[in-house]
């Protein structure tokens, strides 16, 4: 027993290094100095240029490339992956509200189209729906970038799920006390169902930030680049010109919410996981 | 308790209104693109776009008699059988290593194994660019120490590798929370029972845990070939850009290519239907294996 957990401990010690390994040398090479990395002395300490990197890195962005300030990426990212987590969290409950509390003519087909929507990846219409947002004039724009994401089969099937054992009697209730069915749902239903709201919502966030095709096809202007699209371009721009310690300063930076969520939130995120797979 | 199905609400027209804006962005943003990407790949536009004609499947006849789609073909489910297999092993391993309550440092490392599931896939693709870049990498300089020649960008295996590689870093959080959750939900008393009967454990895991945790593990396939196939554009563009001649040019890469840069649009739009079609199955038999899954459980 004993024997089978120090074999244990190893296992996910050789695991744990799996994964931080690459986070360590890039948090060094975000301390140290571009040219020095550019010859090939990249050390495993850290070095002197933390300041200077991260400073230009956060004002100033990559000297070489035409990419914005990463605080600008930051608040491309932070926007978009707020307004996409809220908009499919609004959709999906509303769509789910209508199918289940109300009976009207063809809601399982409509109910299916949404449903559909799951097995129609971007890869598979991606020219097409260039084509739409050029015509509805949104490339480049915010409302590019968020709007077309506001469809959720998964929140939707989810939001079913965990409305169909919603207690009805709470419902009838307030309808028979004159609450109307907008104010059932905000005063009512909302409330109850909240951790599923916030579990959801965490899950989506985290892949409205980590999105990369759909930024990629939409924005042209530098002003609109998201952290990922922004570090790629920053990092992959002609070989030994990259300011590897401010491209590592960034790519560090962009890091930080992520593992907020995963620090702070973990309970949460877990449970949404769980909760997708088995709907 | 009145039936399951029993309305709450009787009004009319609310319950349009309520599903009308998702419904209108499905329309617009999934399913007439999806229709027209359909259209195009049985359709011929003529070059002034004046005149349409239906083409059948000719589209789809000269993709497969193209040799490099066939080869991207091949390669992405050479690249899908290799994250998925590498994945959900090392992260059964990882399960199995923080399954056991009392490993010191445990909720630490589970910590720390979940974490990269946050990141993005071209971050990810970022950090380890940084290790394997041809002329400043650490670990290609300590590749180079031992005899090994690494340069991704013009060996293809390597840059298959490093694609690979990264991608199972990606994804092994999702496949470890979700074996953990399993394993967790292996009742105690089977094991024991096992055990009582003089199993070793080797064959306790094989003959009572691993049956138990399969129903997962299926799921953990279908969802793991569909990160695979759609998911790993990321990577792919941020370390090889589907190159060197192809060797990383997978479907998903290949269409955006075919349709952005090299402007070929009947063959990306027949690409685009044949990824559809990938994505309808994976759907199905994600749907197929979760039920399963509750149903076991």
């Amino acid at each position: 027993m004993v024997k089978s957990r120090i074999l244990h401990f190893w296992i996910l010690a050789f695991g744990g290094l799996l994964v931080f390994f690459p986070v360590y040398v890039a948090l060094m090479g975000s301390t140290q100095d571009s040219i020095n990395i550019g010859r090939g002395q990249m050390n495993l300490i850290p070095g002197n240029k933390a300041a200077s990197n991260y400073l230009q890195a956060w004002y100033f962005g990559s000297t070489v490339v035409g990419t914005p300030p990463v605080y600008v990426m930051m608040c491309n990212s932070l926007l978009v992956a707020l307004g996409i987590a809220l908009g499919k969290i609004i959709m999906a409950l509303l769509t789910s509200y209508a199918v289940t509390f109300f009976r009207f003519p063809l809601q399982n087909f409509f109910f299916w189209l949404i449903f559909v929507t799951l097995m129609l990846p971007l890869e598979g219409r991606i020219i097409p729906t260039y084509k739409v947002m050029a015509d509805f004039r949104l490339l480049n724009t915010y409302a590019g970038l968020i709007i077309p994401h506001w469809v959720s089969a998964t929140g939707t099937l989810l939001f079913r799920q965990v409305l169909r054992s919603f207690p009805k009697e709470l419902l009838d209730a307030a309808r028979v006390d004159g609450a109307s069915p907008i104010r059932c749902l905000t005063a009512i239903v909302l409330p109850n169902i909240k951790p599923n709201v916030v579990a959801l919502f965490i899950i989506l966030f985290l892949a409205g930030w980590n999105q990369y095709l759909w930024p990629l096809l939409m924005v042209t202007s530098p002003s609109k680049y998201t952290l990922t699209i922004g570090i790629v371009k920053m990092a992959a721009s002609g070989e030994a010109l990259v300011d590897w310690g401010v491209v590592m300063a960034a790519t560090c930076i962009a890091m930080v919410v992520p593992l907020l969520v995963v620090i702070g939130l973990q309970r949460w995120l877990l449970m949404g996981l769980g909760a997708m797979s088995s709907r | 308790m009145g039936k399951t199905y029993q309305p709450i609400f009787r009004n009319k027209f609310l319950p349009y209104l309520l599903i009308l804006p998702q419904l209108a962005l499905a329309i617009a943003f999934f399913l007439w693109p999806a229709a027209v990407a359909l259209y195009q790949s049985v359709t011929r536009t003529d070059p002034f776009g004046l005149k349409t004609s239906f083409v059948g499947l000719a589209h789809f006849k000269s993709l497969f008699l193209d040799s490099r789609y066939l080869k991207s073909l091949q390669l992405s489910f050479i690249y899908a059988i290799i994250i998925t297999v590498t994945s959900i092993g090392l992260g059964l391993l990882f399960a199995i290593a923080a399954n056991d309550k009392k490993v010191p440092a445990g909720r630490f490392f589970r910590t720390i194994l979940i974490w990269p599931y946050a990141l993005a896939p071209s971050i990810a693709a970022v950090l380890w660019l940084f290790l394997f870049q041809p002329s400043i990498g650490l670990i290609t300089k300590w590749l180079k120490m031992l005899g090994v020649n690494w340069n991704y960008t013009i060996n293809s295996s390597q840059a298959l590798a490093l694609v690979s590689l990264v991608a199972v870093w990606q994804r092994l959080p999702y496949n470890f929370i979700f074996l953990l959750a399993a394993l967790q939900g292996v009742p105690v008393e089977v094991i024991e029972a096992a055990r009582l009967d003089g199993a070793s454990a080797r064959r306790i895991f094989w003959a009572v845990v691993f049956p138990l945790i399969s129903p997962v593990t299926f799921f953990l396939c279908v969802v793991n070939m569909g990160y695979a196939f759609f998911d790993t554009f990321g990577i792919v563009d941020a370390l090889t850009k589907g190159g060197p001649a192809g060797a990383t040019e997978f479907l998903c890469y290949k269409v955006y290519r075919d349709g952005f840069v090299n402007l070929r649009l009947s063959i990306s739009a027949a690409q685009s239907v044949i990824l559809i079609i990938l994505g309808i199955i994976l759907t199905i038999a994600q749907f197929r294996f979760g039920e399963k899954r509750v149903h076991y459980e």
